[in-house]
C-alpha cells in the first residue's frame, strides 16, 4: 500500500465529516434542543481540527478551532440552537470546505466575520464568563478543583495514530498539572514492543475544571483506555466514569489477575499482567457506541469491480467442476463440489452487496440544496424524502447527484410560486418536494414532484417555435412538448437568474439518465406541479433470470418479468402467420418470435415454448426454441461498441464460459423495438 | 528485432504489432496490445452492427470482437490455423477508460519497430481503404503496411 497520499485521505475524510456536520445542523433547524446532534456536530468539528493539524492543514485546524471553541460553549451552556446560529455554522462549514479544498481562494476575512457573528450569538446565549475561550466553564462550576486522573491507554494506542503526549499536554492546558508516569507494567526488554504503550499516568491536576473537560481531552481514545478521575476535595469518593479499575497499584491487580498462572509480584512486570485490563476494555467498548458496530472500510471502486471480475470467474469454474463430478458420479467430489457451489454463491452474493448503497445517502446531500434555494429565492420550501432505503449501486447514485440537483433547482426555481401566490391559489404557503424511491419490477424509479405551477405546455411549445424545434403548424403532442424541455440549449426563463434558465441543465439531466441506461418520464398537471420520474435499471446487479435457447444461442430473461410460459400449440402456430396472439385464458397476449427478432435462421423447431413477459399492464409472449432453466447471472454492461443495440440489457457469463445476452424484456413489451416489426408485418 | 529496414524522412519510430488481414498488412501500436489469443467461441449480438456482430468471454470480460474486413468490405473468409483474437485497447476520445475491443486477425506475425511517416504523407489516391480510417502508410520488408486510425476504424468518435 504505496502512493497514498495522506492529504487526499484528510480531504475525502473532512468531506464525509463536513457532511455530518451539515446533517446535524439541518436537523437542529427542525429540532432545536437536541443535545445528541449538537453533540455529534460538535465530535464532527473536532475531528476535522485534529485531523487537518496532523495533515498540514494549518488554516483549517486554526479557524475549526475558533469555531470549535464558540460552538463548544453553546454546548456547555445549553443554550438552544436557533435559527441564525445554525446559519452561521452552515457558513462556517462552507468556509471549513472552501479551506480544505481551496485554500488560495479564501479570504481569511470570511472566517473572521463568522467567528465574529458566532461570539455575538453565544455571547447572547447567556454564558456568564464569555471572555474565557479557551477555558471554558460550566456556569455552575467553583473555581478551583483538584483532581487524581489515572490514565492507560489501550497497548496499541500508538499504532492507532494517537500520541499520548500531546493529550497529557492538552490536559497540562487546563490548569496546574503534576504527571507521573507509572512504569509497573513496562515488560522485560525481549518482551518489550516498542509499537506499543506500556506506560500509564497519574496526573494531578489543580484548576478550574470539571471531570466532563477532563473527559472531553480524551473523546477519541475514551472508548479504548482505561481513565480514572477522582476529585481530591471531595475525599474518596472517586467519580466512577469507568468501572474498570484499571489495576493501577500492584497490589490490586492480584484480585484481577487471579486465573493468572503467575505469581503476583513478579507478575506485574510481565506482560501476562497487562492481559486483564485487555478484556476488560473490549467489553466495555462492545457495550459501548454503536458506532463501532457500524464501522466502515473505505475502498476504492475499482478494487471491488476486481473482486466481481474475480468472483465471476470462480462461479464459472465452479459451475465447470460441478459438470465434471456430475459426468464422474463420485460421491466424495460432487459433495465437495456442491460446497464449493454454495460457498461462490454466498461470495458471490456479499460482492455484489458491498456495491450497493442506499439511495439516502444521496437524498441526505439536498436538504442543504432545498434549504439555502428556499432562503435565497424567499420561498418556504420543504422537502419529504421517501424510499430512502432503496439500494443501487454506487456509481449509478453518484452519477444521479447532478441531474437530481438540477432538478430540485428547477423545481423551486419554475415551479413552486411565492407564498403569496400560493395563498391565493388555496395551497399552503409552503411548497413541498417530494423525492421517492423505490424498485418496480428490475427498474429503480427515483421521483421528484413538487406541487408548484406545473410546466407551462403553451410557453414550453411557443418558445420550441420559436427556436424552431416545432415546426410551424404541426400539433405536437402533450408529451413531445414535454420532451422539448430536455432539448439543448432550450430554456423558458425569461430572466437568466443565478439558479437556473441558462438552458444548460435538463439536457445535461437526460443525457446522464441515458447513459446508465435509464428514462425519464415527465407528469405535468398544471396548477399542482410537476413530476419527473427517473427509470433507471439495476445496472450492476445480480439477477435470477430464465436461460432460454434460440436457434444456436442462448439468452436469459429476467425472471421478474416472467409471468409463465405455456407450449405454442399446433393451432396457434398455424394461425400465427396470420395474426400474432396467443389466447391467455380469454386473454389476447401477442408474442414474438425471437428467431425473427434477431434474425437468426427462420427454420421452426418442433414444440416451442412461450415465455410470458409483462412489464405493468402490457404483456408479450417470446417464442423460444427451449426453456434450459433458471440462471443466477452476474449483470455485465454492454461495450460501449454495442450502445446502438436496443433488445438486450446486459450480458452474463454461463457455466461454460460463453457469454448470454440479457434479453431488455420491459423494453421489448413497450414495444420500443418489436413495434416497426409489426408495423411491418401490419403493411 | 530487427532493425527498421526503410527509413522515411520525417519518420517516427514505433513498436507496433504486424497484423495480416485479408492480404494486407496491418501494424498496430504494440502498446494496446492486451492479449493474443486462440479463437474463443463467439456469441452473436442480434442488431449489432455487422462488423461488431458478437462478444467474447476474455478472463471474465466482456469484450466485444470487430471483424475489420467486414468493416473494410474485405471478403470475411473462415478460421484458419493462424487466425488469432488480438484484444486491444483502444482510446477513445470522450471515454474516460480505454475500449477493450477485440480483432481478428488472419495471422499475427510479429512486434517491431516500424518507421511510420506523418500523416500527411498518406497517398489520396490508390488507397483502397477510404483515407478518415488510416493514419499512414508505412513499408516493411518491401510490402506496404497500413497504419489504422483505431478509433475512426471502429466507429468510436
Amino acid at each position: 500500500m504505496s502512493g497514498i497520499d495522506p492529504a487526499a485521505t484528510f480531504r475525502q475524510e473532512a468531506a464525509e465529516l463536513l457532511d455530518q456536520f451539515e446533517q446535524a445542523l439541518l436537523d437542529l433547524g427542525s429540532n432545536s434542543s437536541d443535545r445528541e446532534l449538537i453533540d455529534s456536530a460538535f465530535r464532527a468539528m473536532h475531528t476535522i481540527k485534529g485531523s487537518g493539524a496532523m495533515f498540514g492543514f494549518t488554516e483549517v485546524a486554526a479557524f475549526t478551532h475558533d469555531f470549535e471553541t464558540a460552538f463548544d460553549r453553546l454546548r456547555k451552556t445549553g443554550a438552544e440552537a436557533g435559527e441564525r446560529l445554525i446559519s452561521v455554522a452552515l457558513s462556517a462549514k462552507d468556509h471549513i470546505r472552501a479551506l480544505i479544498e481551496d485554500p488560495a481562494s479564501t479570504d481569511p476575512v470570511f472566517g473572521e466575520a463568522i467567528l465574529a457573528d458566532l461570539h455575538e450569538l453565544t455571547g447572547d446565549g447567556g454564558v456568564a464568563d464569555s471572555a474565557s475561550a479557551s477555558a471554558p466553564a460550566e456556569p455552575s462550576a467553583p473555581a478551583q478543583r483538584r483532581f487524581t486522573v489515572k490514565i492507560r491507554f489501550a497497548p496499541d494506542v500508538i499504532v492507532n495514530g494517537t500520541n499520548p503526549l500531546a493529550l497529557l499536554d492538552e490536559l497540562r492546558s487546563l490548569g496546574d498539572c503534576t504527571v507521573r508516569a507509572d512504569l509497573d507494567r513496562i515488560p522485560d526488554l525481549a518482551d518489550l514492543d516498542p509499537t506499543q504503550c506500556h506506560v500509564g499516568w497519574t496526573v494531578d491536576l489543580a484548576g478550574a475544571v470539571t471531570p466532563a473537560a477532563i473527559e472531553d481531552v480524551f473523546l477519541f481514545v475514551r472508548d479504548e483506555m482505561d481513565l480514572e478521575i477522582e476529585e481530591l476535595a471531595a475525599l474518596p469518593a472517586p467519580l466512577p466514569v469507568e468501572t474498570t479499575p484499571a489495576p493501577q497499584v500492584p497490589t490490586a491487580a492480584p484480585a484481577q489477575t487471579a486465573p493468572a498462572p503467575a505469581a503476583p509480584g513478579p507478575a506485574d512486570r510481565s506482560p501476562v499482567a497487562a492481559q486483564p485490563a485487555k478484556p476488560a476494555a473490549k467489553t466495555e467498548a462492545s457495550s459501548r457506541g454503536d458506532e463501532r458496530a457500524n464501522a466502515t472500510v473505505r475502498v476504492q471502486a475499482e478494487r471491488l469491480d476486481r473482486l466481481m471480475d474475480r468472483v465471476g470467474e470462480l462461479v464459472i469454474a465452479q459451475a465447470r467442476l460441478t459438470q465434471l463430478s456430475t459426468l464422474r458420479r463420485d460421491p466424495q467430489i460432487q459433495a465437495i463440489a456442491e460446497e464449493i457451489e454454495r460457498l461462490a454463491a454466498g461470495l458471490r452474493d456479499s460482492a455484489m452487496g458491498m456495491r450497493m448503497v442506499p439511495i439516502g445517502s444521496l437524498f441526505g446531500r439536498f436538504r442543504r440544496l432545498v434549504h439555502d434555494l428556499s432562503r435565497d429565492l424567499g420561498k418556504p420550501v420543504q422537502l419529504v424524502t421517501s424510499g430512502e432505503e432503496t439500494e443501487l449501486d454506487k456509481t449509478v447514485i453518484e452519477r444521479l447527484a447532478d441531474p437530481l440537483v438540477h432538478l430540485i433547482r428547477n423545481a423551486i426555481d419554475h415551479g413552486i410560486e411565492m407564498p403569496g401566490q400560493r395563498l391565493e391559489k388555496g395551497k399552503s404557503e409552503a411548497g413541498t418536494i417530494r423525492l421517492d424511491a423505490r424498485h418496480v419490477g428490475a427498474e429503480v424509479h427515483v421521483t421528484i414532484s413538487d406541487d408548484g405551477r406545473g410546466v407551462d405546455l403553451a410557453r414550453v411549445r411557443a418558445k420550441g417555435e420559436e427556436q424552431g424545434l416545432v415546426p410551424a403548424g404541426a400539433t405536437p403532442s402533450e408529451s413531445e412538448i414535454l420532451q422539448l424541455m430536455f432539448h439543448p440549449g432550450f430554456s423558458t426563463a425569461r430572466e437568466v437568474s443565478a439558479l437556473s434558465g441558462r438552458g444548460v441543465g435538463m439536457d445535461v439531466v437526460k443525457q446522464t439518465i441515458e447513459g446508465l441506461r435509464g428514462k425519464i418520464d415527465v407528469t405535468n398537471r398544471p396548477g399542482n406541479g410537476a413530476s419527473f420520474t427517473l427509470r433507471l435499471p439495476l445496472t450492476l446487479a445480480i439477477i435470477e433470470g430464465l436461460l432460454v435457447r434460440v436457434a444456436d444461442s442462448r439468452y436469459i430473461i429476467p425472471l421478474s418479468t416472467v409471468e409463465e410460459c405455456v407450449e405454442l400449440s399446433e393451432a396457434d402456430e398455424q394461425r400465427s402467420s396470420s395474426r400474432s396472439f396467443l389466447n391467455i385464458r380469454g386473454e389476447l397476449v401477442p408474442f414474438v418470435r425471437l428467431r425473427e427478432l434477431f434474425g437468426t435462421d427462420p427454420a421452426r423447431e418442433p414444440h416451442p415454448k412461450v415465455v410470458i413477459v409483462s412489464n405493468g399492464d402490457s404483456r408479450v409472449g417470446f417464442v423460444v426454441d427451449q426453456i434450459i432453466g433458471n440462471h443466477h447471472a452476474v449483470i455485465k454492461s454492454l461495450s460501449r461498441m454495442h450502445r446502438d443495440v436496443q433488445s438486450f440489457s446486459g450480458v452474463t457469463i454461463l457455466g461454460d464460459g460463453l457469454p448470454a445476452l440479457i434479453i431488455d424484456a420491459a423494453r421489448l413489451v413497450r414495444g420500443d423495438i418489436a413495434r416497426p416489426r409489426r408495423d411491418k408485418e401490419a403493411a | 528485432m530487427s532493425a527498421p529496414v526503410n527509413a522515411i524522412a520525417g519518420a517516427a519510430t514505433e513498436r507496433v504489432l504486424m497484423l495480416g488481414l485479408g492480404g494486407e498488412y496491418l501494424a498496430i501500436d504494440a502498446a494496446i496490445v492486451r492479449e493474443i489469443m486462440d479463437p474463443a467461441p463467439v456469441t452473436t449480438v442480434p442488431g449489432a452492427r455487422s462488423f461488431v456482430s458478437g462478444v467474447i468471454n476474455v478472463r471474465g470480460e466482456i469484450v466485444p470482437l470487430a471483424d475489420l474486413r467486414v468493416r473494410l468490405g474485405m471478403p470475411a473468409t473462415e478460421h484458419g490455423p493462424d487466425t488469432r483474437f488480438v484484444v486491444i485497447e483502444v482510446e477513445a476520445g470522450d471515454e474516460p477508460e480505454p475500449i477493450l475491443v477485440t480483432v481478428v486477425a488472419d495471422k499475427v506475425h510479429e512486434v517491431c519497430d516500424l518507421d511510420c511517416p506523418p500523416a500527411s504523407t498518406v497517398p489520396r489516391i490508390g488507397m483502397a481503404w477510404p483515407p478518415e480510417l488510416i493514419r499512414g502508410v508505412a513499408l516493411w520488408k518491401d510490402d506496404f503496411v497500413i497504419l489504422p486510425n483505431l478509433p475512426a476504424l471502429l466507429g468510436l468518435n
